[in-house]
């Protein structure tokens, strides 16, 4: 059973703190975006970097739903590569149960851990094969790990032809599928049961961790809806972990158990979903929440924000938002705020209460 | 209401295809006030699009415009010779696309794009229509327009793009404006600065506005009215206050309600279960009618017209006469 595999590593695994599923230590991404040698010698260019990722820590705990959001640029989809080790970090490290996949020497504990993450992409049309029969798309990691549909306790043996197709029949009923669909090929469903296919596959190797980047971006808002709480049932019913990643923020607020913010690389504020939605201490954290359209067309009072993402590439000195924070001091434009009490900014750490003080409280 | 600008008549739309041909869009009717906002919404293949794109008469073969009419300010526009509607568009009815890099010319700089289209839809001289350019950057929020009226459009961000976009259609004063999902490519922070210019000029120029989008958020925001659309036909439309708080259409209901809010974490969403058909496989009757919880027989068999309700049209049976509503308000709950 998975559970022993569990105690086996968890054994294993140097055991610092609370049992957090997942740890991300001081994580860094640089990008070399230079131009190629001959056009900068000829140009007395120096090289340039792109920190995508630019210093992050925190963990997330079994059974949550972390989200984590932010505007385009702003590192998400980077760190969630990163965290299922699709891309080397430049510094820092991902534990899952205290394992580093990049460092350990250890094959098997590698292969444990890969088993336990999956992915689940944002566009359905892209992530699956369209050559394949959806049967052996959801399949690939049952060979791959080499599971049978009764023993997921990953024994060497290869499962017999019969197994794995009851297996693949039993996810697809999962997500809400025809066990009969098997037989067909991507181009023969709509985005939403793509989407469902996808997180078919990434079930099959029966992990506890799975990371969505922007899982419902693609779709429709009713497909939407089906999606959303399909991951709801089967974090249940599995008690699965996620690590969303997603720009719309209606999304995490329905789904996330806590909520980090990125901006240019940075974490800014990590919260509970409701304490960030009700009381945000990062005035970037304020902005988006107020530039939302509002639905309810409650005419709540806005803070126009001006300007945009500034190029990360030339990122602004000391704290990255204030060329467009409507509260930046001194300060906040020479020294790059920490990130002490889950919130890099130097009012919030000056001044924990400032939004309450102006008396705006965001939302209910 | 004065005297409509824009008045859309059981609008149909067929593609040709070696099978036969498909019903796109099929009695499409609205009007639209000056200065009037109306945000058209709908999943993908709803028909939002193609209903702007046959107003402004870009439909491309094998479209066609295959019944009703479309008229502008009383004048039929629907069936006038390419060389006619040329004139009609740019001069009285603005575009906005969705993606601003590609409505651009990459190879020229913004003054230069705009400086051309005010000379030809207008009887301006070279130097007045640089200087329009230059206050329609300014009025639609680009800092510095006299630095930035030289530059192309690489050197600017994509909200930047869309400003440009927007001076670009409103170079001739359109009465009209078609904006095409005109946010979707943008950051939040950045989307609701354009839904605020958008605003602004529909109020100050009180040019009718056309805002076609699958975000209901934005629709509530920035528009007057609101047309949902369901596999190429209006389910119900009407003012948005009603229509966002409390629809009438078992379509419009399950897609406010399948909308996850800021508000708070409920325990479920609803959802419409299935997805909308493909234009080939509209089913006879209602076309919403295998998703529908308030289904019945008559839905099956007839098509429901629109039928009025207060302010309001919806096309649903259950709002035939008498029976109105008590039905319908535990419909997705």
């Amino acid at each position: 059973m998975t559970a022993l595999s569990r105690e086996a590593s968890a054994a294993s695994a140097p055991m610092v703190g609370p049992p957090h599923l997942v740890e991300v230590e001081h994580l860094k991404r640089v990008f070399d975006v230079s131009k190629p040698l001959i056009a900068r010698l000829l140009e007395h260019e120096p090289r340039r970097h792109l920190k995508a990722v630019d210093g992050l820590d925190f963990k997330i705990e079994r059974g949550e739903t972390l989200g984590i959001v932010g505007e385009s640029g702003s590192g998400k989809s980077t760190l969630a590569r990163m965290v299922v080790g699709l891309l080397r970090p430049t510094d820092g490290r991902v534990l899952i149960e205290g394992i580093d996949m990049a460092a350990t020497g250890d094959p098997a504990a590698r292969r444990n851990v890969r088993r336990r993450m999956q992915m689940i992409f944002q566009d359905p049309y892209a992530s699956l094969n369209p050559r394949w029969r959806v049967g052996d798309i959801i399949a690939e990691p049952i060979h791959a790990f080499g599971l049978g549909a009764a023993r997921p306790n990953g024994e060497a043996r290869k499962p017999s032809k019969a197994a794995v197709t009851a297996r693949a029949g039993e996810l697809l009923r999962l997500v809400g599928l025809d066990p009969a669909d098997a037989r067909k090929y991507p181009h023969e469903f709509s985005g939403g049961q793509r989407q469902r296919i996808a997180i078919a596959r990434a079930l099959a190797s029966n992990p506890d961790f799975i990371v969505c980047d922007e899982p419902t971006s693609a779709l429709d808002v009713s497909i939407q809806a089906q999606i959303l709480n399909l991951m709801r049932d089967l974090q249940e019913k599995l008690g699965l972990t996620y690590l969303l990643i997603t720009h719309n923020l209606a999304v995490v607020r329905h789904m996330a158990t806590r909520v980090g913010v990125m901006y240019l690389g940075r974490l800014v504020e990590i919260a509970p979903t409701t304490e960030l939605f009700v009381r945000p201490r990062h005035p970037y954290t304020r902005m988006l929440l107020d530039a939302v359209p509002d639905l309810a067309m409650s005419g709540r009072a806005r803070t126009p924000v001006g300007g945009e993402v500034p190029n990360p590439i030339d990122p602004p000195p000391g704290c990255p938002f204030h060329p467009r924070c409507p509260k930046a001091i001194a300060r906040c434009r020479t020294e790059v705020p920490s990130f002490i009490e889950d919130v890099a900014c130097h009012l919030a750490h000056d001044d924990p209460n400032w939004l309450a003080r102006e008396g705006a409280t965001s939302r209910l | 209401m004065t005297a409509p600008l824009l008045s859309v008549k059981d609008l149909r739309v067929e593609f040709a295809t070696r099978r036969g041909p498909l019903t796109a869009l099929d009695g499409v009717s609205f009007d639209l006030a000056p200065g009037e906002i109306l945000g058209v919404v709908g999943e993908s293949g709803a028909g939002k699009s193609l209903t702007g794109l046959a107003i402004i008469g870009l439909l491309d073969p094998p479209g066609r415009i295959a019944g009703g009419e479309i008229r502008l300010a009383g004048e039929r526009i629907d069936n006038l010779p390419p060389e006619a509607m040329r004139k009609i568009r740019g001069r009285r009815i603005g575009m906005i696309f969705q993606d601003p890099l590609t409505s651009l010319n990459p190879l020229l700089r913004i003054g230069d794009q705009l400086v051309e289209t005010i000379l030809t839809h207008t009887s301006l001289t070279q130097r007045q229509a640089r200087e329009r350019a230059l206050a329609l950057l300014t009025e639609v929020g680009i800092p510095a327009p006299e630095k930035r009226i030289d530059g192309y459009p690489h050197e600017f961000s994509g909200g930047m793009r869309q400003r440009v976009v927007i001076a670009l259609a409103l170079c001739a004063e359109p009465a009209l404006v078609i904006a095409d999902e005109p946010t979707t490519a943008l950051d939040v922070s950045v989307q609701a600065q354009i839904i605020a210019v958008l605003k602004r000029l529909a109020r100050e120029h009180h040019a009718a506005v056309i805002l076609i989008t699958h975000d209901m958020g934005v629709i509530a925001e920035t528009a007057d009215r609101v047309a949902v659309m369901y596999a190429g036909r209006i389910a119900e439309i009407g003012r948005v206050d009603e229509v966002v708080r409390d629809p009438l259409h078992p379509y419009a209901k399950g897609l406010m309600a399948a909308i996850p809010t800021l508000e708070g974490r409920a325990a479920r969403l609803a959802q419409i279960p299935g997805a909308m058909p493909r234009l080939s496989a509209i089913p006879p009757g209602c076309a919403f009618n295998p998703r529908c919880p308030n289904v019945f027989d008559r839905c099956r068999i007839e098509r429901p017209p629109p039928l009025a309700i207060g302010t309001r049209r919806a096309a649903c049976w259950l709002y035939d006469r008498g029976e109105v509503a008590s039905p319908a308000k535990e419909a997705v709950s």
